[in-house]
């Protein structure tokens, strides 16, 4: 016998109770008691242990009751974005969630993030979000040729942008945002997370350009400060202090 | 069915796939296909640095790389791949910095670097500070920076498609030695709409990462299932070294989840239950910051000897307390998180339970020094690429150093993508694919979608779950023949059971029900080349543990494995490329 990894409960013995998750279901082609595209809600009842997450919960429903239930993920450890969705009505990823920490009394709400339109289940058209991405210009910009070797950076002007690198683009902010669920033209959040990041980099050269798209109708003047943003990051990014700090300097002028 | 055209299509956008799309898109007309978004990918998931030898904080060079690199593969590394790695590696980090990646900095400005696993100054003297990082999310910014390059040069994505079967213009293995064999493309299956594409291309590179999900005890993600190194296999391609597996020492214990090697290199120290700092006893010069392979084993073997921690007994612990809370949180932030937020344990006043998880294939498809994918020992296939974790080039030998996969991707990603562009450029025409080139997938998913409501059908969970169970029962960190051999029968009857699955979803639209069942076709695909290759190698190197066979033998086994699939597996070898560096026993 060789040694394993024998998963275990590593905390101690903890035992395993039910929980009901009540899932927002919605299937294009149809089934064969639901109409096509038609949205409707459905329980479903799982065992689960102290350490499962709600993408654990998912996973007992896809794979033992309901193999065409959809959702996205990967990484399954919160770092590649592809499971936000609505959790007792707030956005969270899946697989950050745990199923102890939501009171398992009760039924656990999950729906699809809004904003986006829903294509199956608790999958979203992502598209108009990294739309909004790409418009911001997220990318270094320089004058002059590169250099020979990196470009010099002190340790506090690397700290200066540091929260806003964190962003894994999981659109929990953005889907979160009630301006953004009324206003199809507005940017959301994350966009401007995804601009401060570069405006706040002291080796960047194209700021200005990117505030002028900013400054634009459908840039952070449409941000009502709701805190929504910031509450929803599951990387814990100030997001709204960040897109305060935008504004300020398209006032001020001063980066 | 839809037929597109490309130059070049690229499959995976992961750190290599990227990197390869940045070089190929310049050059040739190019398309990058991926069954995730880009920034979903692995690579966002790796923690602690990647190598080079930068010289910014501590005298180091290329050549000090190059020698840890071999010596740390257990000397089965080819050395001119290793040679060309960290000599490319400086250039490699500069490149990324001059793209915007925000690298950790030195007080004078320049990139920051720190101690990792195996790495040493001048030939194992003692730990040097190697690693180029950005506190504990190196591979986050790689990913996000390559991918924002991406959109500054409108690489072209297919984003959700997943690419499930490779065409060449001949069989591999019908063909004789010396003859030509080409690529004529991809056939893709779009996860948005069910709908089958056919992509022909001069050339193509598989950029398609690891396959962590062979095993139930992971550090990868639902997503590694080896699709690529499944697909070249089956298209009659050998696969080099997959009995060659990393298990890393701090995963999370019971989840799997990683925590860097970085946690080390800051200072963290691993104890067992009597509160022994027991790495003193295995590797007396550079203890906790000895190669992965051998912390993992030392760590399985304070556990088996009963000095394990916790109520089983059954992991030992990672202990960062003595380090100052607010260089934990400047260096460690995520793992740190990590462990709070899925285990409840504050690692400033308590250790963290940690075992050994799944974390990293050594092995893959092979190729040369180019990218170039090989169909024997020395035949290229003209056009095919690969690089990253699913190609084995090999610069990681027999176990990976921490933070060289990262530079792998970015080095061997580049070299990729220029030469399958140059290729294209060359080339008049993509070799013929007819219309029938989709039929065979095109039949698997018809076949699959008319299992639905099948009686008495087998579950595609419930044979992935006795897979990976089998597979960390049986082929983890220790391995001996009846624990391998028992793992060749399970993986036989599971491949059995296999063909009388039923799915449940019959739908077009965003099917991950069919998607799950062909992966876990892919998964015991490489479960039996594992194996088998594990079951062969009578000693033990790297990542490969024989309890009955526990010593190197170079004489017999200094060389490559090499399978090749067909009715029944066929084993091969090739040899291992040495340039100045004799192997030696492996001490630290």
């Amino acid at each position: 016998m060789t040694a394993t990894a024998e998963a275990s409960t590593p905390a101690g013995e903890v035992p395993s109770f039910e929980v009901t998750l009540r899932i927002r279901r919605m299937n294009p082609e149809g089934t064969s008691e639901h109409g096509e595209g038609e949205e409707y809600w459905e329980e479903f009842k799982v065992q689960a242990h102290a350490t499962d997450r709600v993408l654990d919960a998912l996973h007992m429903v896809k794979w033992d009751q309901d193999g065409s239930l959809a959702f996205r993920r990967s990484c399954a450890h919160g770092v590649c974005g592809s499971d936000a969705m609505r959790i007792n009505a707030r956005n969270r990823l899946a697989c950050k969630t745990l199923l102890k920490d939501l009171n398992p009394a009760k039924p656990i709400i999950i729906e699809p993030i809004k904003g986006l339109p829903v294509e199956k289940d608790l999958i979203v058209d992502m598209e108009p979000f990294f739309a909004s991405y790409r418009e911001i210009m997220p990318f270094l910009m320089t004058d002059g040729p590169a250099p020979e070797r990196e470009r010099l950076q002190s340790p506090e002007e690397r700290q200066r942008f540091d929260d806003t690198t964190k962003c894994i683009m999981c659109a929990a902010c953005t889907t979160s945002c009630p301006v953004f669920w009324t206003d199809g033209q507005y940017f959301g959040p994350q966009a401007i997370v995804g601009a401060h990041r570069f405006i706040f980099d002291s080796r960047d050269e194209g700021q200005w350009e990117r505030l002028e798209i900013l400054n634009d109708k459908a840039g952070v003047w449409k941000c009502r400060t709701a805190f929504n943003c910031t509450e929803a990051c599951p990387r814990g990014i100030e997001v709204t202090k960040a897109i305060s700090e935008v504004k300020k300097v398209l006032n001020t002028g001063e980066i | 069915m839809t037929l597109h055209e490309y130059d070049v299509v690229i499959v995976g956008a992961g750190g290599a796939g990227m990197r390869a799309a940045l070089e190929s898109s310049k050059r040739a007309r190019t398309a990058c296909l991926t069954k995730l978004y880009p920034t979903r990918s692995h690579t966002g998931a790796a923690q602690g640095g990647m190598a080079a030898a930068l010289s910014n904080v501590e005298d180091d060079n290329a050549e000090w790389h190059t020698f840890d690199t071999i010596k740390g593969g257990d000397y089965l590394v080819d050395q001119d791949a290793a040679e060309i790695l960290c000599k490319e590696a400086v250039q490699a980090v500069l490149d990324l910095e001059n793209m915007g990646l925000p690298f950790n900095r030195t007080e004078g400005g320049t990139i920051d670097q720190r101690r990792f696993g195996g790495h040493t100054r001048n030939h194992g003297e003692a730990a040097v500070r190697r690693a180029c990082y950005s506190a504990d999310r190196t591979g986050h910014m790689i990913l996000q920076t390559l991918y924002q390059q991406c959109i500054k040069q409108e690489v072209e994505f297919y984003n959700e498609y997943y690419v499930l079967d490779l065409i060449l213009d001949k069989d591999p293995q019908g063909t004789p030695e010396g003859e030509e064999v080409s690529v004529a493309g991809v056939i893709a299956y779009e996860l948005a709409t069910g709908e089958i594409h056919t992509f022909r291309a001069k050339s193509v590179i598989f950029a398609t990462g690891g396959a962590g999900k062979v095993f139930k005890t992971t550090s990868n993600a639902h997503t590694l299932t080896g699709d690529g190194m499944a697909i070249a296999f089956n298209a009659g391609l050998p696969l080099e070294d997959m009995e060659f597996f990393q298990f890393h020492p701090t995963g999370l214990a019971g989840l799997g989840i990683l925590l860097s090697e970085a946690a080390r290199g800051e200072g963290g120290i691993l104890r067992n239950s009597e509160g022994e700092r027991f790495m003193e006893r295995y590797a007396p010069t550079i203890k906790d910051l000895a190669p992965r392979d051998m912390v993992a084993r030392a760590m399985a073997n304070e556990v088996r000897e009963g000095r394990g921690c916790g109520p089983h007994k059954d992991y030992v612990l990672l202990d960062l307390t003595h380090l100052e809370p607010a260089h934990i949180d400047a260096k460690l932030p995520d793992i740190t998180e990590f462990a709070r937020t899925y285990l409840g344990v504050e690692p400033y006043t308590e250790p963290v339970p940690v075992y050994p998880t799944a974390h990293y294939a050594m092995g893959g498809i092979p190729t040369n020094v180019h990218g170039e994918v090989l169909r024997n020992n020395t035949d290229k296939v003209k056009g095919l690429y690969a690089a990253g974790e699913c190609a084995c080039v090999s610069v990681h030998g027999a176990n990976r150093l921490g933070t060289n996969s990262l530079l792998d991707i970015n080095v061997f990603g580049r070299r990729a993508g220029i030469a399958a562009a140059e290729h294209a450029l060359e080339t008049a025409e993509a070799a013929p694919l007819d219309e029938t080139a989709a039929e065979t997938l095109n039949s698997t998913v018809e076949r699959l979608r008319s299992t639905v409501g099948t009686s008495e059908a087998e579950s595609v969970a419930d044979i992935r779950r006795e897979l990976q169970a089998t597979m960390d029962r049986n082929v983890q960190v220790f391995r001996d023949a009846d624990s391998l051999q028992q793992a060749q029968k399970d993986v036989a009857a599971l491949r059995e059971r296999f063909t009388k699955i039923a799915i449940h979803d019959r739908g077009k639209r965003y099917n991950t029900d069919l998607l799950e069942a062909i992966e876990l076709g892919f998964l015991l695909d490489l479960s039996e080349v594992v194996v088998l290759g594990a079951l062969n190698r009578e000693e033990s190197r790297g990542g490969h543990y024989r309890e009955d066979f526990p010593t190197r033998d170079d004489e017999k086994f200094m060389q490559h494995t090499m399978v090749y699939g067909g009715d029944d597996l066929r084993l091969d070898y090739k040899p291992v490329v040495v340039t100045r560096y004799q192997p030696m026993e492996r001490k630290y």
